[in-house]
């Protein structure tokens, strides 16, 4: 016993005599590690944030151009002689193809999501979802393509039009976003507190009942989340879009002929002008936009999620 | 003796090859309170799962033999399920009310069976709250979140909920194990109040529970019924020497 507590005693001694022992360096370097990284990365975001908003807002200070002219003018034309630079068709174009890419992605992801864990959860696991998932991984000129050989056709001979336009975009969009809605549901409906269906079952609820009723109410805010990530995804996907949808700078009067994008008109002229030109300074007020309504987007699923937690 | 609520007759469940309940034969008296007791894994709560055909929802199970209500065999295919488990109410080891409000919580089920009308679905409400003696905590806040409610009070409305679509049986599966003493004698109080309109099975872990609560009370090991008797001689004077074995703590 003595002898032990000897050992002990010379234990400490030793490693009080060295001021930096192994395992603290080892710990201040994984420390200074981890702040460097945060550190370069805070600094990426807040860089873009701020550039794209000293560019974009240059036309609202210097270029003589009003907010509300951006938002609500409907022509845009920036290199004529009155440069005009209403953007009301691109936002037009966004907000529509991708809510409808939405309205159309979001039963089909529901519904494959239920299908996966209450029909047939095996066969879910097993085929369905890695199938759905490798639909995230196919590049967007691919679908771009697919929809300008496919989609456009079909849609230039069902309907009137040219096939091209926020229809032909839509359909793209909502096959894009399809792995977003479902994966996001799927999980949901997985992460069920358990027994709540065995609830629903016993008290006589067929599988019909229990899953509008009790599922579907339950997870609703985590599908909403689903949802709006779907759309945010919709509205800032510019290849896949811009290759079906015209790129007409007005608003249509149908689905089915030529529209723009924010995106798809950024990406168009981009290359077309000078840096700190009037016209590159309105493409980057249009970034703008589109960063802002992402960070809606990012609040709006903030939201839900903390609606969801309660 | 009463008359007979349920019966069941060499009744075996399978989980794909395993055998978990192994030609049971059972007879369950109306207005009783029957404990089913037994090591973990003995088959009690797959036995009781499969009288109101909850086994279905098992991926692999597959049962065997004759369950009997009146002059029903509800084993036999042709069974209405969602009427059966109408008649014969459930509730679980883990409190699991919906996400809903207190409310509708107990409105959910009568809605699927058909009453539409307002006043009859408060009348309803009531009467199974008071019943649950739930009544007098709840009675103001309706309609909040039944996820407000402690652990205890939420036990009790998923036996509010059960009672609301008007069953005959009420199958228990360790009804108070996830719950504090209090809570726990507040439910077997509920039960002993429960017994004079509902025959309820109930599974415990506690032997003492068992003996406080029940009328009849039946031994399970490995699959087989090993002894089915009063609960009185159960824990008196048991005839197997392995549920005595059980009960006074020697294995299990």
């Amino acid at each position: 016993m003595n002898l032990s507590y000897k050992e002990v005693k010379r234990d400490t001694a030793v490693q009080a005599s060295k001021p930096f022992p192994k395992h603290r360096i080892e710990e201040w370097r994984g420390k200074a590690y981890v702040y460097v990284c945060i550190l370069v990365l805070i600094v990426t975001i807040f860089s873009i944030v701020y550039f794209i908003a000293v560019r974009g807002l240059t036309p609202f200070v210097s270029g003589g151009v009003g907010v509300g002219e951006m938002l609500f003018g409907k022509v845009w034309d920036p290199d004529a002689e009155q440069p005009l630079y209403g953007a009301l068709p691109f936002l037009y174009g966004s907000f529509a193809t991708s809510l409808l890419a939405a309205a159309i992605a979001a039963p089909l992801g529901f519904c494959a999501a239920i299908f996966m864990t209450e029909m047939m959860p095996k066969l879910g696991r097993t085929v369905l979802q890695p199938a759905i998932e490798l639909l995230a991984g196919i590049p967007s000129v691919v679908y771009g393509f697919v929809g300008l050989s496919v989609i456009v056709p079909f849609l230039r001979h069902t309907f009137p039009g040219q096939g091209i336009g926020i229809m032909a975009g839509s359909i793209v969009l909502s096959i894009m976003i399809l792995p977003t809605v479902t994966t996001i549901a799927t999980d949901a409906l997985r992460s069920l507190p358990s027994g709540l269906k065995e609830g629903s079952y016993a008290l006589g609820a067929t599988r019909w009942q229990t899953i509008s009723r009790i599922i579907l109410p339950t997870t609703l805010p985590s599908l909403l989340t689903g949802i709006v990530l779907g759309i945010a995804r919709a509205f800032g996907e510019a290849l896949a879009v811009q290759m079906v949808i015209g790129n007409a700078p007005h608003i249509p009067d149908s689905l089915f002929e030529s529209a723009a994008t924010l995106t798809s008109i950024i990406t168009l002229s981009m290359g077309n002008t000078t840096l700190g030109s009037a016209h590159n300074n309105a493409l980057w007020s249009l970034a703008l936009i589109l960063l802002l309504m992402t960070f809606v987007f990012v609040f709006i699923v903030r939201l839900l999620e903390r609606r969801a937690k309660r | 003796m009463s008359e007979i609520a349920l019966y069941t007759k060499d009744l075996s469940v399978y989980y794909g090859e395993k055998q978990a309940v192994k030609r049971v034969s059972m007879a369950f008296p109306s207005r009783q309170v029957i404990a089913l007791i037994g090591p973990s894994g003995c088959g009690k709560s797959t036995f009781l799962r499969s009288l109101n055909r909850m086994n279905d929802l098992i991926a692999g199970a597959r049962i065997e033999g004759e369950i009997w209500i009146g002059n029903d065999n509800i084993c036999d295919p042709q069974t209405d399920v969602v009427q059966l488990r109408q008649k014969i109410g459930m509730v679980w080891q883990r409190p699991n009310p919906f996400h809903k409000s207190i409310y509708e919580n107990i409105a959910f089920g009568p809605r699927y069976h058909g009453v539409r009308k307002r006043a009859e679905l408060d009348e309803i409400v009531e009467t199974t709250l008071r019943k649950t003696a739930l009544w007098d905590e709840v009675k103001d806040r309706l309609h909040q979140s039944a996820l407000s409610l402690s652990g205890g009070q939420q036990q009790r409305l998923c036996i509010a909920r059960s009672l609301a679509v008007k069953p005959s049986i009420l199958l228990m599966d360790e009804p108070a194990s996830a719950l504090d003493p209090i809570s726990t004698s507040k439910i077997e109080e509920l039960i002993a109040e429960l017994k004079k309109e509902y025959t309820i099975i109930i599974v415990t872990h506690n032997m003492h529970q068992a003996a406080r609560i029940s009328d009849k009370t039946g031994f399970f090991l490995l699959g087989d019924l090993i002894e089915y008797d009063d609960t009185q001689k159960i824990f008196t004077n048991p005839s197997k020497k392995s549920t005595d074995d059980y009960i006074s703590g020697r294995f299990g």
